[in-house]
C-alpha cells in the first residue's frame, strides 16, 4: 500500500511540485516565535472566508435573486429549508465577524508596523482584500431585499450621484434602473456570488505569496532573516507547519465559541447584525425613519456625513479609506513597532482608534446637531492620524529595538 | 456655533430623517417555551386577528408541530379557509377590498414581531384609547391614526384589564413565535454545540501546550 502511495506521489512530484509548496508555505516557512494574541487574525480571516464560501454556496441553492421572490425565498430558507436558518445566521453573522476579525488584524498592523519596508504589497494587498469586501458586503446586505436593504443601497448608490457631470448617469448605468429594482438586485447577486469572490480569493493568494516571501513581521518588528543558524534557519523562527498549525486550531477553538454564541443566541445581533426594519419587504414608495448601513460601514458613513457637501461627503469617505492605502508611505519612522516607538505616535494611534470606534458610533444613530458637530470633530482627528503622521514619526525619540525578538 | 449646524442642516438635508416618535413602550416577558400561552396566543390570534392580517410564511402543519396540537385541533380552529394542512394562514379577505374599508390593507403578521420588536406589539395591543376623531373611534398609542379598528375591545371588557394584559402578552409571544419558530431548537442546539467547542478546546490546547514546550 505505502508503495502504492509513494509511486502515485512520486508520479505527481514529477509533474508538479507539490513537496517543494508545501515546504514553502508551511513546513519550512519560518515564523518569528514571538507571535502574541494579535497574530490569530490572519488566520481567523481565512477560515471565516471558507465559513462564507461554504454557506454561501448552500444559500444560493436555495435564494431566488428577483425583485418578486428574494424576501420570500430568505423566509423559505429561514423556515421550510433544513437547518437553512443555520445556513443563513452562520452567513449573516460571518459577515459581522469577517470585518471584526479584519479589523483586529489591520490593527496588529498599524500597532506593530507590519506594513513597512520590506511588506508593503502585502499591506496593498491586504487593503485590496479590505475594499473588495466591502463591495461583497454591501452588495450581499441588498440580497435578502428587505426595507433596509433597499434603502441603505439607495443612499449609498445614489452618492455616484455627486460626481459632477457625469454622476447621475453612473448611478443609472450601475443601478439598471432608475431607482434600485430587480435589475439591479439581479446584477448585485452576480457581483457578490461570482465576481468579487474570484478577485478575493486572487487577491487573498497575493497577500499570502508576497507575505512568505518577504516572511511574517513581529510585535518588536525585528527581521527574524538578520539573524541565521550555520544552516540559514533564522534564530528567532519556528517552521509555520507545525507550531503555528495547532496554536491556530485553538484560536479558531476559541473563536468559534465567541461566533456560535452570536449564531445561535444572539442571530439579529441587537439589531447590527440582522436590522429589524429589514424584516419587511422592500418597498419603493415607503422610506424608512432612519437609514443605517451596518455596522462595519458606520465610520466612513459618519465621515461622510460630517461634510456639509453631498460631493465633499463622498471625497472625504473615499479619502478615509484612500489614506490606509497609502500608510507604508506615510510612517517614517526608523522602527516598525509601537513598543519602540515615541509617545507621540502612541497617543496618535490611540486617538485614531478611539476617533474610528466613536464615528462608527455615531453613525449608528439619526443625526443631531451635537451629534454632527462630534462626527466633524472625530473626522478631524481621523484625518490629522494620517496627515500628520511624516511629521509624528520622524521627530519623536524612539526606542533602541533589541537585536534579537523579546518572546 | 450653532447658526453653523443649523446651517449644515440646510444645506445637507438628504440626511436629516425624523428619529423616533419617542413612544414609551410597555415592556413584555414572553417565554418561547411556554406551550400553553403559545396555544393561547394562537387560539385568540386565529379567532381575532387571522381573518385580516396574512401570515403567509406561517404553515398550519408547522403551527401543529411546534405547538404540540393535534391537526384536528388545528383545522378545527385555525383553519377557516383551507383544508390543506400544509398550506400557510392567509386571510380571506381581498386585498383591494380591505385597502378600501381601513385605508391600507391589513399588514402581514409572519415577521412583525422581529420587524417593531415584542415590546411595541405588546403595547400596540393593549394601546387603544377612545378618539370620536377616528372613524371606528379608536386611536392608539404606539400607532397613532392606525386604520384598524380596536377588534380586541370586547375581548377587554369580558376579561377586564388584568386578564385582558396577560391576553395580549399570550397573542405577543404567538406573534414572536411566528416570526422567529426556530428560537426553540436553536437555542437547545446552541447549548450542545457550545459544550462540544469548550470540550475541544481541552485537547486542542494540550495539543498545542505540547508542541510548544520546546520553544522558548
Amino acid at each position: 500500500m505505502k508503495q502504492i502511495v509513494d509511486s502515485v506521489m512520486d508520479w505527481v512530484e514529477v509533474r508538479m511540485p507539490v513537496s517543494k509548496l508545501y515546504k514553502e508555505h508551511m513546513a519550512d516557512y519560518y515564523a518569528p516565535k514571538n507571535f502574541n494574541f494579535w497574530y490569530y487574525f490572519g488566520s481567523l480571516a481565512l477560515f471565516v472566508l471558507v465559513n462564507q464560501l461554504l454557506t454561501g454556496i448552500w444559500l444560493t441553492m436555495y435564494y431566488t435573486p428577483s425583485g418578486g421572490e428574494a424576501f420570500n425565498s430568505i423566509e423559505y430558507i429561514m423556515r421550510d429549508v433544513e437547518y437553512g436558518w443555520l445556513l443563513r445566521y452562520l452567513h449573516s453573522t460571518g459577515a459581522t465577524a469577517f470585518f471584526v476579525v479584519i479589523y483586529l488584524h489591520m490593527f496588529r498592523g498599524m500597532m506593530y508596523g507590519s506594513y513597512k519596508s520590506p511588506r508593503e504589497l502585502v499591506w496593498l494587498f491586504g487593503m485590496g482584500i479590505y475594499g473588495v469586501l466591502m463591495g461583497e458586503a454591501f452588495f450581499g446586505y441588498l440580497l435578502p431585499w428587505g426595507q433596509m436593504s433597499y434603502w441603505g443601497a439607495q443612499v449609498i448608490l445614489s452618492l455616484v450621484g455627486a460626481v459632477p457631470i457625469v454622476g447621475d448617469d453612473i448611478a443609472l448605468w450601475v443601478r439598471g434602473d432608475y431607482v434600485i429594482s430587480g435589475v439591479t438586485l439581479n446584477r448585485f447577486f452576480a457581483l457578490h456570488v461570482v465576481a468579487l469572490p474570484i478577485v478575493l480569493l486572487g487577491l487573498i493568494a497575493m497577500h499570502l505569496f508576497a507575505l512568505h516571501e518577504v516572511g511574517s513581521s513581529n510585535p518588536d518588528g525585528v527581521e527574524i532573516k538578520e539573524k541565521k543558524d550555520s544552516e540559514g534557519i533564522p534564530l528567532d523562527g519556528i517552521p509555520f507547519h507545525p507550531y503555528y498549525t495547532v496554536k491556530d486550531i485553538m484560536g479558531v477553538v476559541v473563536f468559534l465559541i465567541v461566533f456560535c454564541s452570536v449564531v445561535f443566541f444572539f442571530p439579529s445581533g441587537g439589531g447590527l447584525i440582522l436590522e429589524g426594519p429589514n424584516f419587511e419587504p422592500s418597498n419603493a414608495l415607503k422610506t424608512p425613519e432612519h437609514i443605517a448601513p451596518v455596522w462595519y460601514f458606520t465610520p466612513y458613513y459618519s465621515v461622510l456625513r460630517a461634510v456639509p457637501n453631498k460631493l465633499g461627503g463622498v471625497i472625504a469617505m473615499g479619502g478615509a479609506i484612500a489614506f490606509l492605502f497609502v500608510l507604508p508611505w506615510l510612517d517614517r519612522s526608523p522602527v516598525k513597532s509601537i513598543r519602540y516607538k515615541g509617545w507621540m505616535s502612541k497617543f496618535a494611534l490611540t486617538a485614531f482608534v478611539v476617533s474610528f470606534l466613536i464615528l462608527g458610533y455615531l453613525g449608528t444613530q439619526a443625526p443631531t446637531p451635537g451629534k454632527t458637530l462630534a462626527a466633524q470633530i472625530f473626522t478631524i482627528i481621523y484625518f490629522l492620524f494620517f496627515i500628520l503622521m511624516p511629521f509624528y514619526t520622524t521627530m519623536e525619540k524612539t526606542k533602541p529595538v533589541p537585536e534579537r525578538v523579546t518572546g | 456655533m450653532k447658526k453653523i449646524i443649523v446651517l449644515l442642516f440646510i444645506f445637507f438635508p438628504g440626511f436629516v430623517l425624523a428619529s423616533g416618535e419617542g413612544v414609551k413602550l410597555e415592556h413584555v416577558q414572553v417565554d418561547a417555551k411556554d406551550l400553553e400561552s403559545l396555544k393561547r396566543g394562537a387560539d385568540l390570534f386565529y379567532k381575532y386577528c387571522s381573518g385580516c392580517h396574512s401570515t403567509k410564511y406561517v404553515r398550519y402543519e408547522r403551527i401543529a408541530t411546534d405547538l404540540n396540537l393535534a391537526e384536528a385541533y388545528v383545522k378545527e380552529n385555525y383553519m377557516f379557509n383551507s383544508d390543506n394542512i400544509g398550506e400557510v394562514a392567509l386571510s380571506s379577505m381581498p386585498a383591494d377590498l380591505s385597502k378600501k374599508w381601513f385605508g391600507t390593507t391589513p399588514p402581514d403578521m409572519s415577521l412583525e414581531a422581529r420587524l417593531r420588536g415584542n415590546d411595541w406589539v405588546y403595547s400596540y395591543l393593549i394601546g387603544f384609547y377612545e378618539d370620536e376623531s377616528r372613524p371606528f373611534g379608536y386611536n392608539n398609542h404606539v400607532f397613532k391614526d392606525v386604520g384598524m379598528p380596536n377588534v380586541l375591545a370586547g375581548l377587554k371588557q369580558e376579561l377586564g384589564e388584568e386578564k385582558f394584559k396577560a391576553a395580549a402578552t399570550d397573542i405577543t409571544n404567538y406573534m414572536a413565535y411566528m416570526a422567529d419558530p426556530v428560537k426553540v431548537e436553536r437555542e437547545s442546539l446552541g447549548i450542545k454545540v457550545i459544550i462540544f467547542l469548550l470540550v475541544l478546546l481541552i485537547p486542542s490546547y494540550l495539543l498545542k501546550k505540547e508542541y510548544w514546550k520546546d520553544i522558548h
